[in-house]
């Protein structure tokens, strides 16, 4: 498996897998503009999956499709963030879980827009427009709910402590980072550490939120060694369809 | 009710050019997340290039029962409607 199938696997996985937990919000959020706001979010996110997935096919050059490779792989061959697969619990840690990871995100794209491979800089491109914004959004609703009632206050700081322990990850690198870094067409994620810690305490002062001390990090998602027992649950729901029905088509 | 966020009003200018219009109203605790919501709520078919927000009770409204006073007295004013004039195509939207 070459390093560069390898880091468009990661990228396409944790837009669809992230993509698929904020779709599950569709018709259930706690009020409709929220709902549509949601539906948006996650259909971006599924967008830049394709355009993710698609590549990796490509590079792989083994007759395989963008949807083979979201519907025909089992738990083991994904390579997203653990934080991605983590269940959405209640609306609060939905949109926690979205800004801690919208924060790497935008972090990581924007430095992907100059990546010496070109397709990879102009997905990078038309996907950084969509996530400045879930990122605007995700941080004010972040700030909102955080410095709000006392009741949304102790939902916001159980969400980030809950999550903390999975921010790690994302930062992370091993022997692909380091050859796609080398070729210039990533950069070492653990660069983006400090802006983004910048980033988080900016909004969680604002949102009146403590961040926890400990670095410790779970890992095992984005090299597919050992992801939580949620994301079996939700393959088994997204993978149901194409599964069944083979080729179906409508 | 008192746990209802307030009510906003939506304007969208469709393109440069146009005025804003009204095209509906949503929910959201302050302005800033009113215009968020309105870009999810109304442009996500790429209908806008602005958009105006305003809360529904900052609005004044006119009265429906005194529509008469209002607005019958100019029904009889023909002569205040340029209705005899030709609009050369080329002048577009008006």
């Amino acid at each position: 498996m070459s390093a560069l199938f390898e880091f468009l696997l990661r990228m396409g996985d944790n837009t669809l897998v992230l993509g698929h937990r904020v779709s599950e919000w569709c018709g259930h959020a706690p009020i409709l503009e929220e709902d549509i706001a949601l539906a948006n979010t996650a259909l971006d996110l599924i967008g830049q999956t394709q355009m993710w997935l698609g590549l990796a096919a490509e590079v792989e050059g083994k007759g395989r499709t963008a949807d083979d490779l979201a519907y025909r792989r089992d738990v083991i061959d994904f390579r997203n963030c653990l934080l991605t697969e983590l269940p959405n619990r209640d609306f609060g840690h939905t949109l926690m879980r979205q800004f801690l990871f919208d924060a790497w995100h935008k972090l990581m794209l924007t430095r992907l827009c100059d990546s010496s491979d070109e397709r990879v800089a102009a997905i990078a491109m038309k996907a950084l427009k969509e996530v400045s914004y879930h990122l605007e959004r995700s941080a004010d609703t972040v700030i909102g709910l955080g410095d709000g009632t006392e009741e949304s206050h102790a939902k916001m700081q159980s969400a980030l402590n809950r999550l903390w322990p999975y921010v790690g990850e994302m930062f992370e690198a091993d022997s692909v980072d380091d050859l796609n870094a080398q070729e210039g067409v990533t950069v070492n994620p653990s660069e983006l550490r400090a802006d983004y810690d910048r980033i988080v305490y900016d909004v969680m002062s604002d949102a009146t939120l403590t961040i926890p001390d400990s670095r410790f990090a779970h890992r095992g998602g984005r090299d597919g060694s050992r992801h939580t027992e949620h994301l079996g649950h939700m393959l088994a729901v997204m993978q149901f369809l194409p599964r069944a029905y083979p080729d179906a088509r409508w | 009710m008192s746990n209802e966020w307030p009510l906003w009003e939506v304007f969208i200018r469709g393109q440069h050019g146009m005025s804003h219009r009204h095209v509906g109203s949503l929910h959201a605790p302050d302005a800033e997340m009113a215009i968020k919501n309105a870009r999810d709520v109304y442009t996500r078919r790429n209908e806008g290039v602005s958009i105006w927000v305003v809360e529904a009770a900052n609005i004044a409204a006119s009265s429906p029962t005194e529509k008469g006073p209002l607005y019958d007295p100019s029904r009889s004013k023909v002569y205040r409607h340029p209705t005899f004039f030709d609009i050369p195509d080329e002048v577009g939207a008006m």
